[in-house]
């Protein structure tokens, strides 16, 4: 494959082989300025996996990561403890490894639609409020790059179409890439540039088009996939609601 | 009967006891954050060998527990990189090893008829002026390590990979935190006993935690029930005539019941 020199972050060759068992297989992956790019694939594929060795969380056994120099990344994590034992409000919560002023914590606040949650206990957070503070939180850092990791998880249906709108959005606004994981196939498909379909190795890429027509895809996902996914994009295109209009999610 | 307290020992240990519990407060906030407490009891345990060590040899007691808690945690570390086995299934087995091992040496050192309920249990009547002096050195050298590595602490508690994937040093972060209970377990030893020391810094972090709103203010309130817990345990246990680390502890229960009758805060 070329070197693909506008890339903020490339991954090249990534192999990632742990006790005998190939996790990550010459994977390669390039995400560019203003560009979403999506990882889908089964659980298990290695799409976590794959997140963690980009973010130099994990050593890999062959390949390499090309990173852009200085290059700020933001990161949202798949997992977060609801329930985390240290107490603190989101005012801190966006504030344990940077010290950003007021005003820049309540823009961020603002961006992700929950500045009246400023002061609210993180525990007291609905699944959608928190995946908004942590993107607050990654925002921050003023990120070339955003790294989300199945960003749409325990919320619900209409919090997810929003939250995806969101990140679209941060994309246009802040010109950052953005690099995408999730095993859901509603959604991603609609706001992404690029999709990597991973199970392991690299089954199929391209477009979203493309991909949901590809072979390889119906062959991960079942033939009945793709004609969803299709259905979804169609909804989508006709979906006119404002993307100011703020929905609150139901707590749960 | 109030004569005790103006006894010599029992201000020596009033004084050392409140220095444990200015540390067991913030460093046992830690503990129940990070889930901890099988961690810090294995660590309490292991010092018992250097305190048999320490007699066998006769060097300083309180030494020999830092030595070997220190030497504890650095294996443990080591082995659990390894993922051979269950974290909380090695910790036994080193745990219950150490603590074995320990009282033999220590039975060999004093001979089998004496008893070791000081060592594990506590006793204020064997709190020396120097002993005042360590424990409160300790105590500073704890607090201010703590403050220097606070901020990282809290963001690697809160979520390690995000911690680390921002930039924090956490695996040496946590080779500093677990340092810090080795020292705490030293010198909290002759107050509270080893086998008692994760309560005092357990149970006032966990009353804490249901008043606080801020990482700062539990460690603060931390503090404070373990100090009242001090205080108060060691009255009981000077007029009751009990052994110290016991009532204590159970002044810490005490104070984590009543704030069972507050509404929990965050």
């Amino acid at each position: 494959m070329l070197k693909a020199n506008d890339a903020l972050l490339s991954a090249r060759d990534v192999t990632l082989n742990l006790n005998g068992r190939l996790i990550l297989d010459r994977v390669n992956l390039d995400v560019r300025r203003g560009e979403i790019v999506t990882v889908i694939g089964p659980n298990g594929a290695g799409k976590s996996t794959l997140v963690r060795v980009i973010l130099g969380l994990r050593p890999l056994t062959s390949g390499r990561i090309e990173r852009l120099a200085n290059l700020n990344v933001g990161y949202v994590p798949q997992k977060f403890p609801q329930t985390a034992n240290v107490p603190m409000d989101v005012k801190r919560l966006l504030s344990l490894t940077l010290k950003p002023s007021d005003q820049e914590i309540d823009r961020a606040l603002e961006e992700t639609g929950i500045l009246h949650l400023k002061n609210a206990r993180v525990p007291s957070l609905s699944g959608g409020e928190l995946q908004r503070a942590l993107l607050a939180r990654a925002l921050l850092r003023r990120p070339d790059l955003l790294v989300l990791d199945e960003p749409v998880q325990s919320v619900d249906f209409i919090g997810e179409m929003k939250l995806y709108e969101l990140i679209s959005g941060i994309r246009k606004t802040h010109g950052c890439g953005i690099l995408m994981v999730s095993h859901d196939l509603h959604m991603v498909m609609a706001e992404s540039d690029h999709v990597v379909c991973l199970n392991g190795h690299v089954c199929c890429e391209g477009g979203p088009e493309k991909v949901q027509q590809d072979p390889e895809f119906a062959k991960l996902f079942g033939p009945s996939a793709a004609r969803m996914i299709a259905a979804y994009a169609h909804h989508h295109d006709h979906d006119h609601e404002p993307h100011e209009h703020h929905h609150h999610d139901h707590r749960h | 009967m109030t004569s005790i307290l103006l006894e010599p020992f029992f201000q020596r240990a009033m004084l050392a006891g409140l220095a444990v519990a200015l540390v067991s407060g913030p460093v046992g906030c830690f503990i129940v954050w990070r889930r901890m407490a099988y961690f810090g009891e294995s660590l309490a345990h292991s010092g018992l060998l250097g305190v048999g060590l320490g007699l066998l040899f006769s060097f300083n007691v309180t030494l020999g527990a830092v030595v070997t808690a220190i030497v504890f945690a650095l294996l443990l570390l080591a082995l659990r990189r390894r993922h051979s086995l269950a974290t909380d299934t090695l910790l036994g087995i080193l745990s219950y090893t150490s603590l074995a091992l320990g009282l033999i040496v220590v039975g060999l050192a004093t001979g089998a008829a004496s008893d070791h309920m000081d060592i594990l249990f506590g006793d204020v009547l064997t709190v020396s002026t120097n002993d005042v002096w360590a424990v409160w050195i300790g105590a500073a050298v704890v607090l201010a390590s703590l403050a220097f590595l606070w901020r990282d602490l809290i963001a690697s508690s809160v979520h390690e990979e995000l911690a680390r994937a921002e930039g924090v040093k956490v695996a040496r972060v946590e080779l500093g935190f677990i340092l810090l209970i080795a020292v705490m377990t030293a010198i909290a030893m002759k107050i509270v006993g080893l086998l008692l020391i994760t309560a005092l810094m357990v149970i006032p972090a966990a009353a804490a935690r249901r008043l606080a709103t801020t990482p700062e203010s539990m460690a603060f309130i931390a503090a404070a029930i373990a100090g009242l817990s001090v205080i108060s345990g060691l009255l009981a246990s000077a007029f009751v005539g009990g052994a110290s680390g016991p009532c204590v502890v159970l002044a810490a229960s005490c104070f984590f019941t009543l704030t069972l009758a507050v509404p929990q805060a965050s």
